[in-house]
């Protein structure tokens, strides 16, 4: 996305380029969307075998030479590659995503079934992962060396933390040994803690270490020495200055924990056998089943980089200088 | 489930987390430091990086030679002794048909080692191709690189190896490869941002003012510079590939059991979590300090490099 960043420069103040730099971004989210449905299809060409035959359930099912040829007609397979690149592209436009080879229907209706849990779950753990990661941050760059050294360490760790790993941890304690919560996703939320935490605890590692640096920064600026000289409270210096500057480079970087959450929902959702959209992916990966794993990895390109313009404009509308620069 | 976030958010971060470290006098509050760390210039490694450096030759010692550290055999069954709780015979317990986690955690170095070196290789070597092209041959290629790489960039994670891996069918081979090529567009961005600074620097200017050829100020000045960086970039990403590649093998997508790769021990151990937690938990624990020791070394290089 950087690449669209210079274009955004303007010298006026206001809101005239706040809304332009985000239709630009728009603009360049569109190309990207096109980009990346152009790469996959030509991409997806090189699978060797034939497509007619994955249809008719894979080289396995021995299917006879007219069958392949019908199911070639249907779906336009005997048509040139480019006419098949253009009516593709008129189908995603028009939001058509194709019929899983396995489950034998529409893609798109599969993933409407099972993209709530999983953006629940994203949700979910984004906003406890920036409880944690908050909290560490202002506790450890109150508390002098030692805190500040526990809380780096304490980041560090959770940040290297596997989600495999983490969950495997999480089971034995909370649900082997203490029995408090369920090892296998319910519907209740019970069974959302243990895969909530797994996702938000690793997230609160990274989003921790870049809010305490920007909270460092903060408290070293020229606005704090003023807003200590004109008599603030300490509290209320870090709630209303330090705060929001320390949160910055946290808003920005929710986009792209948007993506690694879901990448990470594949894991999670396997362990806890929860469904969603992250456990599907993995089944159809599993089945070769193309066209569901290119719907959803280009529904969740979509939102990974819609939220990416969504947390730019949000970063703007936390700092005023980011909307003249 | 990565040491770091995707490659090029990595590096960017981490510089900026790596300065306000552990190792380093870190300013408490209102003080001007944060930054104090850079100044503390020890010679020396500090206890956190000597353990973690140790960690690692053991790591590469139990590769190179398994023998020393467990002398059995990491395949050998014995179905009397299966599923032992980690004890005196077995410190970390026995497998469903009693073979020694320990021995195989040890054996499960080499394969583990390689496939993260590997795919980190893959990753790093197509990004060099590809950031110093950006960088150097001309705005349209960068341009052209960089749409790429934006485009890339809006698959996260795991999803770019994913679809490596649909197209190619599962394996160790296909699992290594789609785990470099998930991380290259990361040290992409990193490496094309690197050569345009040594580009425009004065003593790039100084060899072609003397004269020098092209071919040898990007061989004998460009390439060196440009490289430091990635030097410290393959520390943290091989720890990160081990990482992916693992979770890639627990999905029963990469090295398949009964290879002692650790994470296929994760993949097999994955029925029996609640009744045989050893079986995942040592495997997962290497993985996890392996990550980490990566990580704290590779601070610890990226802090002289700032230095």
């Amino acid at each position: 996305m950087s690449g669209v960043v210079g274009a955004r420069r303007a010298d006026a103040r206001g809101w005239g380029p706040l809304l332009r730099g985000l239709l630009l971004r728009l603009a360049g989210a569109v190309f990207v969307l096109w980009a990346a449905a152009t790469l996959t299809f030509f991409g997806l060409r090189l699978i060797p075998g034939d497509p007619a035959q994955a249809l008719l359930g894979g080289p396995g099912s021995q299917a006879s030479a007219e069958a392949l040829a019908q199911v070639r007609a249907e779906n336009g397979l005997d048509q040139p590659l480019i006419l098949q690149y253009l009516a593709q592209l008129g189908r995603l436009a028009t939001g058509d995503l194709g019929t899983s080879y396995a489950q034998k229907n529409s893609v798109l209706s599969i993933i409407g079934s099972q993209i709530g849990g999983t953006l629940l779950l994203a949700v979910l753990a984004l906003a406890v992962a920036w409880l944690i990661a908050l909290g560490l941050a202002l506790w450890a760059t109150r508390g002098g060396r030692i805190a500040a050294a526990v809380g780096s360490g304490l980041e560090i760790v959770a940040a290297a933390v596997p989600h495999f790993w983490l969950a495997l941890v999480l089971v034995l304690i909370f649900s082997t040994t203490l029995r408090w919560l369920p090892a296998v996703s319910t519907s209740g939320p019970a069974g959302l803690v243990l895969p909530v935490l797994t996702l938000a605890i690793p997230l609160a590692g990274f989003l921790g270490q870049v809010i305490r640096e920007s909270v460092l920064d903060a408290l070293a600026a020229p606005f704090t020495l003023s807003a200590r000289a004109r008599g603030e409270t300490e509290n209320g210096i870090r709630w209303r200055h330090v705060l929001r500057h320390g949160a910055l480079p946290g808003i920005a970087l929710s986009g792209w924990a948007f993506g690694w959450l879901i990448s990470g929902a594949v894991v999670v959702e396997t362990v806890f056998a929860r469904p969603g959209l992250g456990r599907t992916l993995l089944n159809a990966v599993q089945l070769r089943d193309v066209p569901l794993v290119v719907g959803v990895v280009l529904v969740v390109a979509l939102g990974y980089v819609l939220v990416t313009v969504l947390t730019d404009g949000a970063s703007r509308l936390a700092d005023p200088r980011e909307r003249a620069a | 489930m990565s040491v770091l976030p995707e490659g090029s958010v990595a590096a960017g971060w981490s510089g900026a987390a790596g300065s306000a470290g552990s190792s380093g006098p870190v300013g408490s509050a209102g003080s001007v430091a944060g930054r104090g760390s850079r100044r503390g210039r020890r010679l020396g490694l500090g206890v956190g990086q000597w353990v973690s450096l140790g960690f690692l030759l053991s790591l590469v010692l139990a590769a190179v030679w398994p023998g020393l550290l467990a002398p059995g055999d990491p395949l050998a069954i014995d179905p009397r002794a299966a599923f032992v709780p980690p004890g005196w015979g077995h410190p970390f317990g026995t497998d469903e048909s009693g073979r020694d986690i320990y021995t195989r955690v040890v054996h499960g170095a080499a394969p583990s080692l390689v496939i993260g070196v590997a795919a980190t290789a893959i990753g790093v070597g197509l990004a060099l191709v590809l950031g110093m092209l950006a960088a150097l041959a001309g705005r349209i290629v960068d341009f052209a690189v960089s749409r790429l790489l934006e485009v890339l960039f809006a698959f996260p994670g795991l999803l770019l190896a994913l679809l490596v891996i649909t197209v190619y069918g599962p394996g160790v081979v296909t699992s290594t490869v789609a785990v470099g090529l998930a991380t290259a567009p990361g040290y992409a961005r990193i490496i094309r941002s690197q050569t345009l600074s040594v580009a425009a620097s004065p003593y790039i200017e100084a060899a072609v003012v003397l004269g020098k050829s092209r071919g040898r100020i990007l061989a004998r000045h460009i390439l060196p510079n440009a490289l430091v960086p990635v030097f410290v970039l393959v520390t943290l990403g091989v720890g990160q590939a081990i990482v992916w590649a693992a979770a890639l093998s627990y999905l029963g997508l990469g090295a398949e059991p009964p290879a002692p790769e650790w994470g296929a021990m994760l993949f097999a151990g994955k029925n029996y979590v609640t009744s045989a937690w050893w079986m995942t938990f040592f495997p997962g624990l290497v993985i996890v300090l392996a990550a980490a020791a990566t990580t704290v070394l590779g601070r610890a290089l990226q802090k002289r490099g700032v230095r």
